[in-house]
């Protein structure tokens, strides 16, 4: 794959690094050239210096052949609009926007960035993890290019489908339970006369915005 | 009208004076408030720091009742993000955009962001006069 990297900072040396000993081609832009310097003796030439939100910048790095366009400089305005110029006059298909303000993960989808990163909600997430309840909902991965997600479901003892067949319970519309882990770990592909047991986990695809749902129809008692 | 005005530099400050005195309700927005000086001493509106590039800071500065948000920071891709926001998030009707680079200003033009250039603005100013 070719890899365009914006932001030779600590994230985009460490990615650029990485992604290299895959065996990928990476450029690295920035505006600093001493920084690339230093980068390019340990990496080699890897390294555009300019402003990665011109577009003179883009086409010479040439951009229009990206496979995978990825924005980690500290500022999140910078990375939204090098990445949506990638998008939009570059037709790049898939860019990577770092954030550090945790309220524009929403925004940048909306506003066309495939992706969102941020070590402030990964830290954030894993605090919650180390301090809430068990969770009764585990997002395992949310589908490419849709609105779907697939989730990990633990069926509390106290909740009402317990002992009730698959098809006797009703989920929110677009849902589906494509797997059953038994308490015992026993993995079972369910049908609709499989019942369920308290502490079961289910695998279910659904729509991100049925989670409410969902808590609702498998765990509400 | 009520309209607010993300950074109060000269152009911001020029602005905010002369739509008051068309009578419209101004309101300016800056992360640093040494801009303020700018201001008129007659000025009535709100001074407000903040970042327009932050849903609070905009949802503060009142932007939920806002008929137009005007960005006018130093920077592009501040400004660029700023008015996206208000347009998207909070669906202002009218969200203005400077953007110094020409080619970015056009881009952002086609994507639909009412947007200006100062850069060509003065280029052509300057080529009318030769």
């Amino acid at each position: 794959m070719y890899i365009v990297i914006v932001g030779a900072g600590n994230v985009g040396y460490h990615l650029a690094k990485a992604v290299l000993s895959k065996g990928h081609e990476v450029l690295l832009i920035d505006t600093d050239a001493a920084i690339l310097g230093r980068i390019e003796d340990e990496l080699g030439s890897i390294g555009l210096e300019g402003d990665a939100c011109e577009a003179n910048t883009l086409e010479e790095a040439g951009t229009a052949r990206a496979d995978l366009f990825v924005a980690v400089t500290e500022q999140d305005a910078d990375n939204l609009v090098a990445c949506q110029i990638a998008k939009h006059r570059f037709k790049v298909p898939r860019t990577v926007a770092r954030i550090t303000d945790l309220k524009n993960e929403p925004l940048f989808k909306k506003l066309g960035v495939d992706v969102t990163v941020s070590s402030t909600i990964l830290i954030l997430q894993y605090i919650e993890s180390q301090t809430s309840k068990p969770q009764f909902l585990t997002r395992l991965a949310v589908l490419k290019g849709s609105d779907r997600e697939i989730v990990d479901v633990r069926i509390p003892p106290t909740s009402a489908v317990v002992g009730k067949k698959i098809r006797d319970i009703s989920l929110p519309q677009n849902s589906l339970i494509i797997l059953l882990i038994r308490r015992d770990e026993r993995i079972q592909l369910p049908t609709s006369t499989t019942a369920l047991e308290a502490g079961d986990r289910v695998v279910v695809v659904g729509d991100r915005s049925s989670e409410a749902g969902l808590h609702q129809a498998l765990a509400g008692s | 009208m009520k309209v607010l005005i993300m950074g109060c530099g000269r152009v911001g400050a020029h602005l905010a004076s002369l739509l008051e005195t068309a009578g419209h309700e101004v309101t300016v927005l800056d992360v640093d408030p040494s801009g303020f000086g700018k201001l008129p001493l007659t000025f009535r509106g709100n001074a407000l720091l903040g970042d327009g590039t932050d849903g609070d800071s905009l949802r503060r500065a009142g932007i939920e009742e806002m008929d137009a948000f005007i960005a006018l920071t130093e920077c592009d891709n501040i400004n660029i993000m700023a008015a996206q926001i208000a347009k998207s998030v909070f669906n202002v009707r009218k969200a203005v955009c400077r953007v110094y680079d020409p080619t970015r200003e056009e881009l952002y033009r086609e994507l639909g962001l009412d947007t200006f250039c100062p850069t060509a603005l003065m280029a052509e100013s300057v080529m009318k006069r030769l």
